[in-house]
């Protein structure tokens, strides 16, 4: 990681201040951190595939407005089951709606639904786990033996017994999918939080009497974070396929919502005269879920150089 | 997946004490923690299937019946009673087999599930060892070729495998394979002409038709089989060959594996004989891990080859609002799933020396 001097010298201005030997604020010193990570990340070819899918999504999720001629929502009976063209560059589905806007507007869906799921999962996950791994004791053993229940369930299947109990629909199947991705983040901020536990400065924070609760929130979930991360990117291609799935047999958004999953599933029966119709869409989730694959390959191995071989 | 095989290889570290009494108490925790899991997995459908929904009554009884049939159906349920008192009874029924009447077939779930559940096995099983009889020398050569083109391939092929959605990649493989170029035969299990010829005795019907003699059935069976066994495959093979590779690594980088070459030993000895001996063990937890695995995954191919599996019976349950089937066969593929993972760690147990 390290950065020959020279270079160091011969750059000034944002450069020089990013690469200063010793930083003069804790700010440049945390920007530096990122920026070294960074320049570590950017040499690995396959992370930063991963990485510019991914930016792609976002961006197209964000400018969805700009990119697309309709919300891809409304029939347009008289335009059904064309093939590619300059119009319509998917060709349109069995409605009449275009399929290149429906893919458009369905990567908000996916993000929407990855989002969700880690927003539920990661604090779950971070407060089981350093709480096992802080307090220790009874504590650590009933949350732990909880964790392995959960760990050992059949994920698909059990996901699709909540859907059932809940019903269909996008939140449901992000609930159901949350329930079942929790656990191996606790044990891995379990994991963390051993180590972190015995630490110096824990004792210290603990000699100024702080509370189990302020340690935990303050000093030992901010270290477990960066692991957590990692994680949760090596599992979003994981949980964009589980969605799709739900999505496939109808248990997961409805239409007319242009999830790519239920795209799949509503395009099913064109398959042999159009194949284009559920054939785009499952493109779609592969090559985002291909790049959450490479993006979190890449990231553990700049942030855990171990692992890399 | 992962953590999960090297948390148990951690737990099948080298022991101390005398070797009877460290087998009977690895077993012991083995068989509290199944148990535990087991009433884990119950609890959780119990949960599901009396709790969840408004009124389960209405869901049986439908909201036309007259208050006393409901009262009738209420009292009948046992949802008078306090919640501990209907999961003891839940639990009583379940260790007995008796899973309820699905309101979608009439029959006892139990029963249904018996007639279902051979085909996701054979399913499941092929699957399995195409990946293995693939996945385990792809993952050799790789290893042995580190960083060379068998790797990246391996590698490559890897990262495809995790990221394509499996029921994609069955209709696309049904359009080329069985539309396009009629190589093989098309959804479910046998042509339809086929059906019903050859008594059902295991319910695996490559097995039952080999049992008659019946060769025309069994390669009709084979060609129904091969694609989507194929494409479940695909994931096992991913998985393996990936883990496979990485054990390789490891091993390959050992003094011995140097000694072995220092003193002329062959290159394939050396990696047969030598290191993939030690590979072995760790495999035995990955194939496990994957059978149990494409045992439940098997829900999604299922639906896009018409596979009259349990997977289908679980999703067609679904849609019918036949909370006693879903939750059956939930219970069923969780009781598999964990047993699968159980069995794994015994065999690991007996394989390794170290671990007696």
């Amino acid at each position: 990681m390290s950065v020959p001097r020279a270079v160091v010298e011969k750059s000034k201005g944002l450069r020089a201040w990013l690469l200063q030997d010793v930083p003069d604020s804790i700010t440049q010193a945390r920007v530096q951190r990122f920026y070294l990570a960074w320049l570590t990340f950017r040499r690995n070819p396959i992370a930063m595939t991963g990485f510019l899918i991914i930016a792609s999504l976002v961006v197209m999720a964000a400018f969805a407005p700009l990119l697309t001629a309709t919300s891809g929502l409304e029939p347009q009976l008289e335009d059904r089951l064309q093939s590619a063209s300059a119009e319509h560059w998917f060709g349109t589905d069995g409605l009449g709606r275009d399929i290149y806007d429906r893919i458009v507007w369905g990567s908000r869906i996916t993000l929407y639904i990855v989002g969700l799921v880690g927003i539920i999962v990661v604090p779950v996950g971070l407060v089981v786990g350093t709480l096992a791994g802080y307090v220790g004791g009874a504590v650590d053993t009933v949350l732990m033996r909880i964790t392995d229940i959960f760990l050992a369930f059949p994920r698909l299947i059990l996901a699709l017994a909540l859907v059932a109990a809940l019903g269909p629909g996008l939140e449901n199947a992000v609930l159901a999918i949350a329930l079942t991705t929790w656990s191996p983040y606790a044990r891995i901020a379990r994991a963390e939080a051993l180590t972190i536990r015995n630490s110096e400065f824990i004792m210290a924070a603990k000699v100024q009497g702080a509370s189990t609760g302020g340690i935990l929130f303050r000093h030992v979930m901010p270290l477990c974070i960066s692991s957590v991360i990692v994680r949760l990117t090596l599992d979003m291609a994981g949980i964009i396929l589980t969605a799709a799935g739900l999505g496939f047999l109808g248990l997961g958004a409805q239409p007319p919502t242009p999830e790519w999953g239920a795209m799949i599933s509503t395009g099913r029966q064109y398959l042999l005269d159009q194949w284009w119709i559920p054939t785009v869409p499952g493109i779609a989730i592969f090559v985002v879920s291909l790049g959450f694959n490479l993006l979190g390959d890449g990231l553990r191995d700049v942030l855990d150089p171990k692992s890399a071989e | 997946m992962a953590e999960a095989a090297s948390a148990r290889q951690q737990a099948a570290g080298p022991s101390v004490s005398s070797a009877p009494l460290s087998t009977l108490k690895a077993f012991a925790g083995l068989l509290s923690s199944l148990l535990l899991t087991f009433i884990g997995l119950t609890a959780i459908t119990f949960v599901i299937g009396r709790v969840m929904p408004a009124d389960p009554v209405l869901a049986v009884v439908g909201d036309r019946a007259p208050q006393e049939v409901y009262d009738q159906v209420y009292q009948a349920m046992g949802l008078d009673r306090p919640l501990y008192d209907q999961y003891w009874r839940y639990l009583t029924q379940l260790v007995q087999g008796d899973l309820g009447t699905s309101i979608m077939t009439a029959r006892p779930v139990m029963d249904d599930i018996l007639r279902f559940f051979p085909a996701t096995l054979e399913l499941a099983t092929i699957a399995t060892l195409l990946g293995i009889f693939l996945g385990i020398p792809m993952g050799v050569l790789a290893a042995v070729h580190h960083g060379r083109w068998p790797d990246h391939f391996v590698r490559i092929f890897g990262l495809l495998g995790y990221s394509v959605p499996v029921f994609w990649l069955g209709m696309v493989g049904l359009l080329i394979f069985y539309a396009n170029l009629g190589w093989v035969a098309g959804p479910g299990r046998l042509d339809v002409f086929y059906d019903d010829i050859v008594p059902s005795v295991t319910g695996v019907i490559l097995i039952d038709a080999a049992l008659e003699g019946e060769w025309e059935i069994f390669w009709n069976a084979v060609s129904h089989l091969i694609l989507p066994a194929a494409i479940l495959g695909t994931f096992a093979l991913a998985y393996i060959a990936r883990m496979t590779r990485s054990f390789m690594l490891d091993q390959l980088n050992q003094e011995y594996v140097l000694t072995a070459r220092v003193k002329g030993m062959s290159e394939r000895r050396v990696i047969w004989r030598h290191a993939f001996r030690n590979v072995q063990v760790q495999l035995i937890t990955i194939i496990g891990l994957t059978y149990a695995s494409l045992l439940e995954g098997s829900v999604l191919t299922e639906t896009v080859f018409s596979w009259p599996g349990i997977g289908q019976y679980i999703t067609r349950s679904l849609f019918n609002a036949d909370m006693n089937a879903v939750l059956g066969g939930t219970i069923v593929v969780g009781v598999c799933f964990v047993g699968i993972n159980l069995f794994s760690d015994l065999l690991y147990k007996l394989v390794d020396p170290r671990a007696r």
